[in-house]
């Protein structure tokens, strides 16, 4: 085994002190393999796929490109944690199920990643802006259109839920 | 694939930076990572030892200076994107920006980072090339500045030292009323472009051309200044013809083959797009009026 240092960060809100990991691990792998969380798919391993994608600090990142090392002291999203409960889904996620934005699901988390931080930035995107924002993001069942209407969907949703409880 | 082992460094200061850069053998520096990364991933690179800037404090800004603005090599190219400053004195950066990968790796990606690694279709550089900007190095002797036309030593190779770092890059400013357009063509959205045209245009009072700049990417083993378009169109008032004729000389600029293009499709893309670059220039100029 190679060089290892200790880190700790937070992740869907839930701390995580004294964690032992190799310098080399990438972020992808740390979060799947040691702590567990195995939503965040990984594609392609050199950036391109956006499979990967979480939010670190809130801003999205491709998991694969970063070391484990690099997240000590800071903030992760992860899709587990886009949920408000077990039992609700996110609006976003939600705009998915209704509008057929998944098929395989192996791309899913980086997109429900990637657009929630867009939709955050932008909460009243064109289409043409939903689908710049995830041409970063391959979807192997070329399902696209869906995923853009299920975006768009949600951010109506959002906006309207915005509305209502200011 | 999964990076080889290395040692990882996070140096807190840029002394404390060049210290290891001397003192370890094989050393990589770690920026934004959207490069380095998918290489150490992929296994093309096999360094003994990765030195993170991330922690390296003080390089991470964006600074008016004496006509000039300074970017310091850590900024990410987020940043850049959002940055009002560079909005307002420096809009080419943005149209530039929205071309450079995705929003997910602007996040993580850096202008010191993508100048460094040098790609020849990488926006940056070319705007780097385009502005003659003033590339910042420390090393174990001090700070030295290197204009960028000498910074490409060759293809995707820096003119920095091993035990050496760039910490900041600064870019001249033009004249608050200058004109811009940056255009590139790619398979996909986000991709690296086949080629790039990046142009800056000052048109004086008398509706003539009084400076320009032409930048064409992606061709050959850096961007390279469209020199003889750029000498005949200055001094000349802008129109479609004129743009249309002059532009025909960058299919003599020097082009690599790849599986992507080959070198005549790029010598045709520099002569397209650099005429579409002038007019969308000079069309956001009309604007104005």
């Amino acid at each position: 085994m190679g060089e290892k240092r200790k880190i700790a960060l937070t992740v869907n809100g839930k701390r995580y002190e004294e964690q032992e990991v190799e310098v080399r691990v990438t972020l992808a792998d740390f979060v799947r393999h040691q702590l567990g969380l195995t939503g965040t798919h990984l594609g392609c391993e050199h950036g391109v796929c956006g499979a990967c994608t979480i939010l670190f600090d809130g801003r999205s990142a491709r998991s694969c490109l970063m070391l484990a090392v690099q997240a000590d002291g800071h903030d992760l999203l992860t899709v587990e944690g886009i949920a408000p409960s077990l039992d609700e889904l996110h609006p976003l996620q939600q705009a998915f199920h209704e509008h057929h934005g998944l098929q395989c699901g192996f791309c899913t988390p980086g997109i429900l990643t990637t657009l929630i931080e867009f939709l955050r930035d932008n909460p009243d995107p064109t289409e043409q802006e939903v689908r710049i924002a995830i041409s970063g993001n391959l979807c192997r069942c070329t399902g696209y259109q869906n995923i853009v209407i299920a975006t768009l969907a949600a951010a109506k949703k959002l906006q309207t839920g915005a509305a209502q409880s200011s | 694939m999964k990076p080889p082992p290395f040692s990882y460094h996070d140096p807190k200061t840029v002394a404390e930076t060049i210290e290891l850069l001397g003192r370890l053998e094989n050393a990589k520096l770690l920026a934004g990572g959207q490069s380095l990364m998918p290489m150490l991933n992929m296994r093309f690179v096999l360094p003994d030892h990765i030195i993170d800037l991330n922690l390296v404090q003080g390089l991470s800004y964006i600074r008016e200076n004496n006509g000039a603005i300074e970017i310091g090599a850590m900024t990410r190219q987020r940043d850049l994107e959002f940055s009002d400053v560079l909005r307002a004195q420096f809009p080419i950066m943005h149209e530039a920006l929205l071309q450079v990968g995705h929003r997910q790796t602007r996040n993580r990606g850096t202008i010191g980072g993508s100048l460094c690694h040098l790609d020849p279709a990488a926006e940056l550089v070319s705007l780097a090339t385009g502005y003659d900007a003033t590339v910042i190095v420390v090393g174990p002797n001090g700070q030295r500045e290197l204009p960028f036309a000498e910074f490409p030593v060759a293809y995707m190779t820096p003119a920095i030292e091993p035990n050496e770092v760039v910490t900041a890059v600064r870019f001249p400013r033009w004249a608050s009323d200058h004109t811009y357009a940056f255009i590139e063509f790619s398979r996909r959205h986000g991709d690296f472009a086949i080629t790039s045209a990046a142009v800056l245009m000052q048109i004086d009072a008398r509706g003539k051309i009084a400076r320009a700049s032409v930048t064409i990417g992606g061709m050959g083993t850096a961007p390279t200044r469209a020199r003889e378009l750029e000498q005949s169109i200055t001094g000349q008032a802008p129109s479609p013809e004129l743009f249309r004729d002059a532009c025909e000389s960058c299919r003599k600029l020097e082009a690599i083959d790849d599986i992507h293009a080959p070198a005549s499709y790029r010598q045709h893309l520099a002569a397209v797009l650099s005429r579409r670059a002038l007019e969308k220039a000079h069309a956001r100029e009309g604007q104005r009026h």
